[in-house]
């Protein structure tokens, strides 16, 4: 199960509805070993396409290295297809299995007023979808509002 | 002469758990074909069959991309550090479909 608070989910419809038709990629970062998503980072999708996203690898680097130093890990990698359902392609399942400590989060733009977000793992070519529980935002309960 | 080789998580299978590991060679091919000898099956994890690296992985000499430096024929020397990331890609193209013809073989 991945469990997210709202405002990053927030983050990533913004994100994926700003730069459509092109996908939008990015990642969430938490604690080492929390499986907490936290840490909200938009990355540049160096494939500039409406049908395939790519880390640039230079941004790759750097931001494993400043996971490594922080103690970080990536929690969520996050994209958008924008004409599809937000279910892993072949290639998301290629690049995914990779990345099998990370919840593969996937929206959908196509209907611009409808976002469809879901999430998954993907290990060894197999993808399995997870339900999502979104909790609200992080602010002492004193201050948030209704 | 050692060459530090960092190992990304997917991969640390071939090196028993290992973050990082040493090798030796004139060139990122030589210094993956030494690691080979040590860590059986690495080497097919990072170079296609026709030699190439393999777009799966990401390579870095010290902080570069060796994509822009000369691939697999990148020379490496001593004290240099060679970092092995996944690549992060994907998205709704199916583009795997040339190279799966490939692998499946005639």
């Amino acid at each position: 199960m991945l469990r997210i608070r709202q405002d990053l989910v927030d983050a990533i419809v913004a994100h994926a509805r700003r730069d459509h038709p092109d996908e939008a990629c990015g990642v969430i970062l938490g604690p080492a070993g929390s499986d907490r998503p936290e840490r909200f980072k938009e990355m540049l999708n160096a494939a500039r396409s409406p049908t395939f996203f790519e880390f640039d690898s230079q941004d790759l680097f750097r931001l494993y290295k400043e996971v490594d130093e922080r103690d970080e890990e990536i929690v969520v990698i996050y994209h958008s297809h924008t004409a599809t359902e937000a279910y892993p392609s072949r290639t998301d399942i290629q690049f995914g299995s990779l990345s099998p400590d990370s919840h593969w989060v996937l929206v959908s733009t196509r209907d611009p007023e409808e976002i469809e977000l879901r999430s998954f793992r993907i290990r060894d070519g197999d993808v399995e979808e997870e339900p999502v529980e979104v909790v609200a935002g992080d602010a002492p309960e004193s201050l948030k509002t209704q | 002469m050692a060459i530090e080789v960092r190992i990304p998580t997917i991969l640390r299978s071939y090196t028993s758990g290992e973050r990082a590991v040493e090798g030796k060679g004139d060139t990122l091919g030589d210094l993956f074909a030494d690691l080979d000898t040590r860590h059986d099956g690495l080497r097919g994890r990072l170079v296609s069959d026709d030699g190439a690296l393999n777009r799966f992985v990401n390579v870095y000499l010290n902080d570069e991309d060796v994509r822009f430096l000369g691939g697999i024929e990148t020379p490496v020397a001593e004290g240099d550090v060679v970092t092995i990331l996944p690549a992060v890609a994907g998205g709704a193209a199916d583009k795997s479909r040339a190279a799966e013809k490939k692998s499946a073989g005639g």
